[in-house]
């Protein structure tokens, strides 16, 4: 029993930061139809950033602020302005084959002007466990846990308790109607790719001290965020929550407790599963079929 | 066919001919290996190009394609009746893999097959009683062929080539079959194809176990070629590598993965002069091409021949091109 909350809580830390790449995802396709499977290098790269401001003497706290900035910046901003943009009009297709030479891009560039070896990355928090009812916890995992709430109880804020929020979603949810009724669809469109810039420097700055940072990293993580997506729902913020926590719990819990070799394939089956039973995802609506 | 593009075909096919007895054992290698990527990439344009079906998994069926010829050699059967078990395989699969796009379509579809590509290389990864696992299958022979040998380079690519003419010939055929226009009914509207009494769910599985079984075809040519095979070659990258290809050369277009392919075997060799940063290069051409132009090399040519025409009769050329659009 101590093993199983121990292995809970620490999938829950895991999947709450699947979760945050997750929501990032799902909020890009539903505003521009951009299904970005470069995802998961762009959660690789702020580490990176991280650690170069570091190399130049700046203080753990504001290199991951440098880190933030410079990935809504480059991921965010450039990302919709000079990759996207161009493309939205040729359809998903050419836009996935291009986020997927995004993907191979930001993999090498990382390898081959920071390292191709695993860096160290600072902990957020010293290595102290606690114990609970007799389960070993580490405090990382709390923090982690917290921050990943924290963030999502805050973005849940902006998009339903705000103007700007609800701005947004009404461009996720109709652009032809909320363009008639004044919302500047555009501006909001950015607004989402510099929120998915923000999230996924977050999820590296939280999941690096546990996987180290290394080029690689985007192939698991990117894969873990579109799992999430789908499973959970492609057009719910809150779907993609849900996709990300079960994931993290199933892939720990799986791996203890029926095969670590076929670790990876948990998730992938229940992929086909849901994709079969409900494509929807487990939370998401039906999108309509156009003749 | 313009008068342009049969110059272009049969200059084409001499080349190929021609060109390897004046390279060396390297060349010869790229050589066969483009026609057995061609291969691979003709099915997939098959499922994606014509019949519009996403599909991230074609490189799962060259995987097990190579494992079932490389593993049935070892165990002493023939490489026809091996090639022809892997084909086999390959149809069955992949028409199980069309179910799910009964279902979903577009990106759904993509991840889907994207998790099968997956499953596939833990399958090969980590079922070593049968493949080995991480450590591959080495020393597949290569076969002999009306008791003529094939394990020479020239030979082998010769049979390789032989083998592209058949698969394309018989893709060309089935193309401007009622096939080839229910699958391209299935990409254009599906609902319309079936309120016209097209049977779009055995079309739709069809195109998915033609396009799987040519996946299958290419890796019963790759085992030999290559002669070691490990699950690493098959996971996602090869895939991915394949949908370039279709896509580069021009998806929906005949002879677009013939020159994708080519690209594709290509590229990396001359891009040897930027060393290490070779796919950095690669991938930000790619992401180029698709801003600038995302019907592929074919869409761009075909661009620029209708320009070039449209300068001589506009009139002609506006109501050419009204009648010719896709």
């Amino acid at each position: 029993m101590a093993s199983f909350i121990q292995l809970l809580v620490s999938g829950l830390a895991t999947g709450a930061i699947y979760a945050l790449i997750a929501v990032g995802f799902t909020l890009l396709w539903q505003t521009s139809q951009t299904i970005n499977f470069a995802q998961g290098e762009f959660v690789m790269l702020p580490a990176f950033f991280v650690l170069a401001a570091m190399n130049f003497g700046a203080p753990f706290w504001l290199a991951a602020l440098i880190a933030v900035v410079l990935s809504v910046v480059i991921l965010g901003l450039m990302f919709k302005t000079i990759i996207v943009d161009p493309m939205l009009r040729h359809g998903v297709l050419p836009l996935v084959i291009s986020t997927i030479a995004l993907s191979l891009f930001l993999k090498e560039s990382a390898k081959d002007f920071y390292s191709s070896q695993a860096q160290p990355f600072p902990a957020l928090v010293p290595p102290i466990d606690l114990h609970i009812f007799e389960a070993v916890i580490s405090l990382q995992s709390i923090v982690v846990l917290a921050v990943a709430i924290l963030t999502v109880v805050a973005l849940h804020l902006l998009l339903n308790h705000t103007r700007l929020g609800r701005m947004m979603q009404a461009t996720a949810q109709n652009p032809t109607l909320a363009r008639i009724l004044g919302v500047p669809v555009k501006r909001m469109v950015l607004y989402t790719f510099l929120i998915n810039g923000a999230l996924v420097a977050i999820a590296s700055i939280l999941i690096s001290p546990i996987y180290l940072a290394k080029f690689t990293n985007g192939e698991t993580l990117g894969m873990a965020a579109f799992l999430a997506a789908i499973i959970g729902g492609f057009n719910q913020v809150r779907g993609a929550i849900l996709g990300g926590v079960i994931l993290g719990v199933l892939d720990n819990l799986s791996a203890a407790y029926v095969s670590s070799q076929y670790r990876a394939a948990f998730p992938l089956i229940i992929l086909i599963v849901v994709i079969l039973w409900r494509p929807q995802g487990l939370l998401g609506r039906l999108e309509e079929r156009t003749v | 066919m313009t008068r342009l593009g049969a110059v272009g075909l049969v200059a084409a096919v001499v080349t190929a001919l021609v060109l390897p007895l004046f390279l060396k054992g390297y060349g010869i290698y790229l050589l066969s290996m483009w026609a057995v990527l061609t291969i691979a990439a003709l099915g997939l344009n098959l499922t994606l190009g014509y019949a519009g079906q996403v599909s991230l998994a074609q490189g799962a069926f060259v995987g097990l394609g190579a494992y079932t010829v490389a593993l049935l050699m070892q165990a002493g059967w023939p490489f026809p009746v091996a090639f022809v078990c892997a084909v086999l395989l390959c149809f069955v699969i992949g028409w199980g893999l069309g179910y799910p796009a009964l279902r979903v379509q577009h990106h759904y579809l993509a991840f889907v097959t994207l998790a099968f590509n997956t499953l596939v290389f833990l399958v090969l990864r980590n079922e070593e009683w049968l493949t080995h696992g991480i450590y591959g299958v080495s020393g597949i022979m290569r076969p002999a062929l009306l008791g003529l040998s094939l394990g020479k380079p020239l030979a082998y690519y010769y049979f390789c080539l032989g083998m592209l003419a058949l698969v394309a010939f018989g893709l060309w055929w089935m193309i401007r079959s009622p096939w080839g226009r229910a699958f391209v009914a299935l990409r254009e509207n599906p609902v319309r194809a079936l309120s016209l009494g097209l049977d779009t769910r055995r079309y739709t599985l069809m195109a998915f176990a033609i396009g799987s079984s040519l996946g299958g075809v290419a890796g019963a040519l790759y085992a030999p070629l290559v002669q070691f095979i490990e699950p690493n070659s098959f996971a996602l990258g090869l895939s991915f590598n394949l949908l370039l290809m279709v896509i580069v050369g021009g998806s929906g277009y005949f002879y677009g993965p013939f020159l994708g392919a080519l690209v594709s075997v290509l590229l990396p060799e001359w891009l040897r002069v930027t060393q290490g940063y070779y796919l950095i290069v690669y991938a930000a051409a790619i992401m180029f091409m698709m801003a600038v132009c995302p019907t592929g090399l074919f869409g761009l040519a075909q661009r620029a021949a209708r320009a070039l025409r449209t300068k001589r009769a506009p009139a002609a050329a506006a109501l050419q091109a009204e009648r010719t659009r896709p």
